[in-house]
């Protein structure tokens, strides 16, 4: 007998069957139609892993080892530290840091906890790394922010989709099943396994120098308008904002574009006679698109782009953005976010205040204001005025927030670290305070796919002794707080995020667990239990109050961090198939981990050489913030002034060690994908890789 | 006290210049910024005329600015004033009609003008323009009008004077086979109108082309459409008789546009005794040898920057705008790297650097790549010289070009694979897939979703799993995407069609010696 539920990694949400063994197997689901990837096949080896947390870890002094103690030493001593600082430093003196793999019920409990049992308006999540820049961009363009408008089904009749820093093959490879028939545009400085798939279906590889990918759909709107593409009716009727947008867009002639970016004007005036000559065609963005101190404005190139062309909003064509991580959706609807209440609406919107305040049974004027954004919170972690305890729930900043070093450095100087996780990965291992908490396939819950489907995630197995839920874990500690209203039941805190999300923006009202047992497929919004969903946004109209979609003129900045002559080459960013963010699980599974073992940069043979380089030596990639280790791996088809990184390790190999906290002024999203490096020869590795793999289980423990 | 700017000209320079300084000052508190421009319209982007010859662009998509802009930005933009004199002593600027500007910095962006050539019947009879002092008349005799059936390719009004010459079927002549003559004529071309192109050169775009590229240009060009008369120059022009050249050819056209080049519009710093060569001479601060009298653009000379390009006119914009706000008092313009790009449909040319780099070939230090295939309109010539480019022209290999292009730009060294560069793609070779099952290798990835090799398919199989359901069930190949399917159901036909009796008959599969250390 096996328990349908869904995969626990990316926003494609693969149907999975899993065995009372924890054996997965994929399952017949419209996403991945019995589809699975390695790493979905995979996942159930977590669940018996021998460095399971099993018992709450507890560090007497900040430089004592931890060692385990009770859940009621363990959430007594995180009560009692918490009620002192709140108490000699005030509210914000506590910190929250949630993540986009939480589920609804999570990513909603945790906000509420942060509002109302901690009184802090200090709380982000990972997600602001994730997902930020495409839901400002969304919510100025089209007046809400759905990562899909239209089922991904939908994408099967496409004849063209450009796909805009998204490598699906590797981080979400079933989506490519709906592909198959479409001619594929992709933009990416690297040669993917996703650009290969573009040119073999007779489409395009666009290859720019990373971080100019505003200035290629500059030049691709230039040529629109040049040859003759722009929808014209469609623009009339349905948009505003051309003629502002073209003020700009007519300066970046594709020549010029060309100048900067190092796409042929050519291959641009291509792919947009490409996606012009279709009937049935879209336009996604992923992560090398927003990752950026200016990915609004990049995603936001691209959607004026798709609204030139009559995209959105118009059956059989679209605009989308692929969301990462698992409930990267939903867990941006819900109130995890610094700026958000659920329901995805504004946290300093006086309206929204009063109706969550309402549900929450408290006064309005009592709830917090808008606090920092990840990055921010993360820097102020024990200086003057910022946090002096840090809670963090599914994340793992150490080594998937920009600069780790001064990560590391910020952590350090916490009065208190509590991590919830379920394996010792590398935040949890520098905390104070551990929690063990169960994982996807022990406990029940809904997560919003990367469609805005709303999906339940099942039970099928008992968590190991003396592992308890997120939701248990906040609800214990809310309750020691002296705070009522945090129940630990999932669907009562469903219940009760429908109420507060009713009316909203992404509004759950109708959506029940009920529904979703029943074989409902409910896409938000949903208002009312006899609404069926909203499978496909903007059909007539676009969210805001007139109706239309806005092009936005956008201008690109000048570069962050431009290369120079001792940081030479732009390091960028990014994933592998087999690992999964920052690769606490997917290290820890044999199978994975014997595909790639340990970090690589990518660098064209000829960099490598002067580097005094060869393929499969050791290398460090160094900034002017830190330095990774990785091994070198010669590949022909890069930029030359190009490195990429991933960053799915952790120690000396943490990409992030090496990437800008310059960040984004809308979406303080971080320069994730282009930070100026060097690449040096060292021959350290073998002591490193000791200090990376050798130790394992109790050992972390010191 | 607010630094009084004045800029002449509301050109793509001076227009760039004034957004520059409120980019750095949005309030106008430390500058007060005049711009008189000649033109009785809104600046626009000249850049594009040549898209607007061609059709793809209204002569209002090409303006730069909308018509609140100044007002919302505390521009005092005055169109349709001619500046007639610079007093320095005083520092005022007077207008044609009868204005007076004073200036604390006076920014001189008057930009260049087409030239006409001393052929009969091209210009009209000179004519002094108000306010025209007769040495400067004689010093730029061609301030002249282009005469009936004439147009010059400059401005907007010149464009519309083209276009109501450009009938369907009308017959017309381009004289000059620079850039700019190029893409009139490929824009006309493309509007059905029947071009000859008139040089006087021995081969197009002499200043930026070596013979063998500028052959290659012609072939292209000819295919589109346009008759070249080569190695011709025009004597005289009469309406409704035709073009005379002086290889005695007469042509029969409606008429005649003019791109034989165009010369810096410096008659006002020259009149003002400030130092002029070809352009209004300027250093790196672009500074004139006037005190507080600045020059940017086509109008200003300076050492290292291209004529005739946009491109340096607003780096030049912006330094200047650095300078005048106090936002940067050490910025310096230290030139532009020159690119040159024609912006024509159906031929991709691309100049970086020095074109003509490679001729001398008795050089030892320069090593030239060189590659014609005219018959396909194809042509690279790239100069390097310790790896790095110097100089490149590319016909019809536009990755080769964008790559050149940013290699030039940023100094970068050349890559060792120097076909891969000449061609702009790394030649195919070195991983070609095979769809023969039989020569795949061992440790080949089939199916990447879930890295299953050709070695593991083979074992799968081996082991029992004799069909493709059953190998996608032992090895999970296909699972992901499944893109791989068929590449699986060809394996296992391989595998079936090797042997026919599986899976006793184990020995004898074929590639087995393959197989070993495979996953």
């Amino acid at each position: 007998m096996t328990t349908p539920t869904h995969c626990p990694y990316c926003a494609l949400q693969c149907g999975t069957a899993v065995a009372p063994s924890g054996e997965v197997t994929p399952r017949q689901f419209p996403t991945n139609r019995g589809g699975l990837c390695q790493k979905g096949w995979t996942a159930g080896s977590l669940l018996g892993h021998p460095e399971r947390l099993t018992t709450p870890l507890l560090r007497p002094a900040r430089a004592a080892p931890l060692g385990p103690v009770s859940w009621d030493a363990a959430l007594g001593h995180v009560a009692q530290q918490l009620v002192r600082l709140r108490a000699t430093h005030g509210p914000d003196s506590v910190a929250v840091f949630g993540g986009g793999g939480l589920t609804n019920e999570k990513s909603y409990l945790l906000g509420k906890f942060a509002r109302v049992a901690l009184g802090t308006s200090q709380i982000d999540y990972n997600g602001r790394f994730c997902m930020s820049s495409a839901a400002v961009a969304g919510n100025r363009a089209f007046g809400i922010d759905r990562g899909l408008s239209f089922p991904v089904t939908d994408l099967d009749d496409a004849e063209v989709v450009l796909l805009a820093g998204a490598n699906v093959a590797e981080t979400m490879p079933p989506l490519l099943g709906h592909l198959g028939g479409a001619q594929l545009v992709v933009v990416d400085p690297r040669r993917t396994p996703t650009a290969e798939r573009a040119i073999a279906s007779g489409g395009l590889h666009l290859q720019p120098v990373p971080g100019t990918d505003l200035v290629l759909a500059l030049g691709m709107l230039h040529a629109a308008v040049a040859d003759g593409r722009l929808d014209t009716d469609y623009l009339t009727a349905r948009t505003s904002g051309l003629e502002e947008t073209w003020r700009v867009a007519a300066r970046w002639w594709p020549e010029r574009a060309e100048r900067v970016c190092g796409v042929a004007a050519a291959d641009m005036r291509a792919a947009v006679g490409l996606l012009a000559g279709a009937q049935r065609r879209y336009v996604l963005t992923a992560r090398g698109a927003e990752q950026h101190a200016h990915g609004v404005d990049t995603v936001t190139a691209w959607i004026n782009l798709s609204l030139a062309l009559g995209l959105p909003g118009r059956p059989g064509s679209g605009f989308g953005t692929i969301t990462g991580q698992g409930n990267g959706q939903g867990g941006r609807e819900h109130g995890q976010k610094a700026d958000q209440l659920p329901g995805y609406r504004r946290i300093d919107d006086p309206a929204s205040r009063a109706h969550i305040a309402s549900v929450w049974g408290v006064d309005a004027a009592a709830l917090p204001g808008p606090g920092r954004s990840a990055t921010e919170l993360l820097d102020a972690l024990g200086r003057p005025g910022g946090p002096r305890a840090l809670l963090v729930f599914g994340s793992n900043p150490l080594v998937s927030a920009p600069d780790a070093t001064a990560v590391a450095q910020r952590l350090a100087a916490l009065e208190l670290l509590v991590v919830a996780d379920f394996l010792p990965g590398e935040t949890a291992l520098a905390a104070d305070v551990v929690l063990p908490v169960a994982q996807w396939a022990e406990e029940e819950g809904t997560l919003t796919n990367l469609e805005g489907r709303v999906l339940r995630r099942r039970r099928a197995l008992d968590p190991p002794p003396g592992v308890r839920t997120d939701l248990e874990v906040i609800s214990g500690l809310a309750r020691r707080l002296g705070a009522s209203g945090f129940p630990a039941e999932p669907e009562r805190v469903f219940d009760e995020l429908r109420a507060a999300s009713a009316g909203g923006p992404a509004d759950y009202a109708g959506i029940s667990y009920a529904r979703l047992d029943a074989g409902e497929a409910l896409h938000w919004p949903c208002p009312g239990p006899d609404h069926p969903g909203t499978p496909r946004m903007f059909l007539s109209r676009f969210a805001h109050s007139d109706g239309r979609a806005r092009l936005v003129p956008v201008d690109p900045p000048a570069a962050a961090e431009p290369p120079d002559a001792e940081f030479p080459l732009r390091a960028t960013t990014g994933r592998v198939l087999v690992h999964y963010q920052s690769g606490v699980q997917t290290r820890r599974i044999d199978e994975l981990a014997a595909i790639v073992p340990e970090s690589f940069v990518e660098v064209h043979p000829d960099t490598a050489a002067r580097a005094g380089l060869a393929d499969g030596e050791w290398a460090r990639v160094v900034s002017r913030r830190g330095s990774v280790l990785a091994r070198v791996r010669c590949v022909p088809s890069l930029r030359i002034d190009t490195v990429f990184l991933p960053f799915h390790f952790g120690g000396e190999q943490t990409a992030n060690r090496v990437t800008n906290p310059a960040l984004d002024p809308l979406s303080r999203m971080p320069e994730f994908k282009v930070a100026a490096v060097q690449l040096i020869p060292t021959r350290e590795c073998v002591t490193v890789l000791e200090h990376c793999y050798a130790l394992t289980g109790a050992e972390y423990l010191r | 006290m607010r630094r009084r700017v004045v800029v002449v000209g509301y050109g793509m320079v001076g227009a760039r210049f004034a957004e520059e300084v409120r980019r750095r000052d949005p309030d106008g508190t430390r500058v007060a910024l005049t711009v008189l421009g000649m033109e009785d319209r809104p600046a626009y982007n000249r850049v594009l005329l040549s898209t607007v010859l061609a059709g793809g662009l209204t002569p209002q998509a090409v303006q730069m600015h909308d018509v609140g802009w100044a007002a919302e930005h505390r521009v005092d933009v005055r169109t349709g004033v001619a500046v007639i004199r610079i007093d320095r002593r005083r520092r005022v600027v007077h207008a044609a009609d009868g204005t007076a500007v004073p200036y604390d910095d006076l920014v001189l962006a008057t930009g260049s003008r087409a030239w006409l050539p001393p052929v009969v019947g091209l210009a009209d009879p000179p004519r002094l323009a108000p306010g025209t002092t007769p040495t400067r008349a004689r010093r730029y005799p061609d301030s002249r009008r282009p005469g009936p059936g004439v147009a010059v390719f400059r401005d907007l009004d010149d464009c519309a004077r083209i276009l109501d010459m450009a009938r369907p079927g009308a017959r017309l002549a381009v004289v000059g086979g620079g850039l700019l003559g190029l893409e009139a004529a490929r824009g006309l071309a493309g509007r059905g109108v029947e071009v000859t192109l008139v040089h006087p050169c021995e081969h197009l775009m002499e200043r930026q082309l070596d013979a063998g590229a500028g052959a290659v240009l012609a072939a292209v060009v000819g295919k589109l459409g346009i008759a070249l008369r080569m190695g011709a120059g025009a004597t005289a022009w009469a309406p409704g008789t035709g073009l005379t050249c002086d290889d005695g050819a007469m042509l029969d056209v409606d008429g005649v546009i003019v791109a034989a080049g165009v010369y810096a519009e410096t008659g006002l710093a020259a009149d003002a005794g400030i130092d002029v060569d070809r352009g209004v001479l300027v250093d790196d601060r672009l500074a004139t040898s006037a005190p507080r009298v600045y020059a940017v653009g086509d109008c200003a000379q300076h050492a290292a920057a291209p004529a005739g390009l946009v491109q340096p006119g607003w780096e030049q914009a912006a330094v200047l705008a650095d300078l005048l706000t106090d936002h940067d008092p050490a910025a310096r313009y230290r030139g532009t790297r020159a690119v040159t790009r024609l912006k024509a449909r159906d031929v991709d040319l691309a100049v970086v650097g020095d074109g003509l780099a490679g001729e001398d070939a008795t050089d030892p230090e320069t090593e030239l790549l060189r590659f014609t295939d005219a018959r396909r309109g194809r042509y690279a010539s790239l100069a390097l010289r310790d790896d790095l480019v110097v100089g490149g022209i590319v016909i019809g290999f536009p990755d080769a070009a964008a790559t050149l292009i940013q290699l030039h730009d940023s100094g970068q060294p050349a890559p060792a694979d120097r076909l891969a560069l000449l061609f702009g793609r790394a030649l195919p070779g070195e991983a070609a897939p095979t769809s023969d099952p039989g020569r795949l290798p061992a440790a080949a990835v089939v199916c990447r979703c879930n890295t299953v090799t050709k070695g593991a398919l083979v074992s799968a199989w081996r082991a029992g799993a004799t069909d493709a359901a059953a190998l996608r069930r032992a090895t999970r190949a296909g699972t992901g995407c499944g893109s791989c399917v068929d590449t699986v159901a060809g394996i296992c036909d391989w595998l079936a069609g090797a042997d026919p009796d599986p899976p006793a008959a184990l020995v004898g599969v074929p590639g087995g010696h393959e197989e070993e250390g495979a996953a």
